[in-house]
């Protein structure tokens, strides 16, 4: 038992990444990821959307009518979204300012839907939270090394700290400004992708 | 799976539905003390900002003990004394949508799109000491999607820009959305609102500018991708700085020899 709680949290990670396996999430990767703290701000609230709405769905799975279930998930979703929303807003004024509208479109975030109407339709409450924070933290992992990368590169910071001096600020490095645009992380999420699976062989998809 | 029942969609739509919104509202009602709070202090970082004395190591209360809060009357151009009307208490948003405080504008001179003016704007005076240095007028105009609100800051001369901060819109991230990028804005810097003839030539282009000599401290480049943005921004500083905005206002100082004559 002990052990099908640790694989629903740390499947998602490597062997079944939502973003490196199965390629969702994909827009907010690409636009939150230039710095890391941005990152990391979206990445705990998609986790903790992820893992709230796959549990609340969850318990009520049986109540659900069939024919409107996609209709209820997404109330569900939007309301946690929001309130993340309000609370960022509340205590994180910054940070929210700079997530802007992505916080927003966490709603559109096909991992939230996929796990909600992939997992947490057929299984118990508990699982589903595990399988929600594993899926977020999944996410978290991708984003937070395309950011990384990003930022070192881009703008010579971690966090915002200064890690490699710029030129302008009197240092030795240039900063490459490909990775400051979101394609970079295209580029970047390919790369990973292909890590994985060379490291992985399962994960590559039949012709 | 068992038959479900005709209406079950409906009534577990409503349930969840209801459950959903007292949250959302609760949320809502519960947080604002604490969204207020932070609106207000970006909007003084934005003033701070707009000034160009704005420093992220200080406390933004501190910083803002350099800035005196007055309420000017725009159709007259005087200053309103906190007994008639106390800066703190005066919303300047909703001002213009009630009908003691607010005006119709008619289609002809509602360059900026706003419909409604308020009758009296708060203004922020950046003091060293006894002296004005510098003045913040907020701002406010129609864009591409949204109203955009800014604060302009003019040095004591009431002609030089000294920098402008746009803190709250809703254009496209990235094209329109520009306005609020720091290299943009610094490029206001140093502008000049009239000419000689005292009329606004202030203008925000559509594409870089080309003008020369005296000419080139009138325009701004345009944000490339957002001319309906950039229109949008041309038209706000021209409605501000003519007769319905703040000219009153700022011919009435300097009639008067300056801030500080």
């Amino acid at each position: 038992m002990a052990d099908r709680k640790r694989d629903l949290l740390l499947r998602s990670i490597i062997e079944r990444n939502p973003i490196a396996l199965l390629v969702l999430g994909i827009c907010s990767a690409l636009a939150v990821t230039s710095q890391m703290a941005t990152a990391l701000v979206m990445s705990i609230c998609v986790t903790l959307v992820v893992a709230c709405s796959s549990c609340i769905i969850s318990i009520v799975r049986h109540q659900i009518p069939n024919s409107v279930r996609i209709g209820l998930q997404i109330t569900v979703i939007a309301t946690l979204v929001i309130l993340v929303d309000q609370v960022l807003k509340a205590f994180f004024y910054d940070l929210s300012k700079q997530l802007s509208i992505f916080v927003g479109l966490i709603i559109t975030n096909c991992i939230v839907m996929g796990r909600a109407e992939g997992f947490a339709m057929s299984n118990p409450p508990m699982s589903s939270f595990l399988d929600g924070i594993g899926n977020g933290l999944g996410y978290s992992f991708v984003l937070m090394s395309v950011a990384f990368v990003r930022e070192l590169f881009g703008s010579g910071t971690l966090f915002g700290y200064e890690v490699l001096p710029l030129v302008s600020n009197g240092g030795w490095y240039i900063r490459n400004g490909l990775f400051i645009l979101p394609v970079s992380a295209f580029f970047l999420i390919a790369i990973l992708i292909w890590i994985l699976r060379t490291i992985d062989p399962v994960q590559v998809e039949k012709d | 799976m068992a038959e479900e029942h005709p209406l079950k969609p409906f009534y577990s739509v409503l349930v969840l539905a209801f459950f959903c919104s007292l949250l959302v509202s609760g949320a809502a009602v519960g947080l604002r003390p604490f969204q207020e709070a932070n609106k207000q202090l970006d909007q003084r970082k934005n003033i701070l900002r707009a000034a160009g004395i704005y420093s992220a190591e200080i406390p933004v209360d501190k910083q803002f003990e350099k800035v005196e809060t007055r309420i000017v009357d725009l159709v007259s151009g005087e200053f309103v004394s906190e007994q008639v009307l106390a800066p703190g208490e005066y919303n300047q948003r909703k001002a213009a949508f009630t009908e003691e405080y607010g005006r119709q504008l008619s289609p002809g001179t509602d360059k900026a799109g706003l419909s409604r003016i308020e009758k009296y704007s708060l203004v922020y005076l950046i003091k060293d000491g006894q002296n004005i240095q510098q003045v913040v007028l907020p701002v406010r105009g129609k864009g591409l999607w949204s109203t955009m609100f800014a604060y302009v800051a003019l040095d004591a001369d009431l002609n030089t820009i000294q920098g402008i901060s746009f803190y709250e819109h809703g254009e496209t991230p990235g094209l329109g959305g520009e306005i609020e990028n720091p290299k943009w804005q610094a490029s206001w810097s140093g502008k000049k609102v009239y000419d000689k003839s005292d009329t606004v030539r202030f203008s925000v282009l559509k594409g870089e500018s080309t003008a020369t000599g005296e000419e080139a401290a009138f325009e701004v480049d345009g944000l490339s991708g957002a001319t309906m943005t950039s229109m949008g921004v041309n038209d706000l500083m021209h409605f501000w700085f003519g007769e319905h905005g703040f000219k009153p206002f700022i011919d009435r100082i300097q009639a008067q020899g300056g801030f500080n004559g």
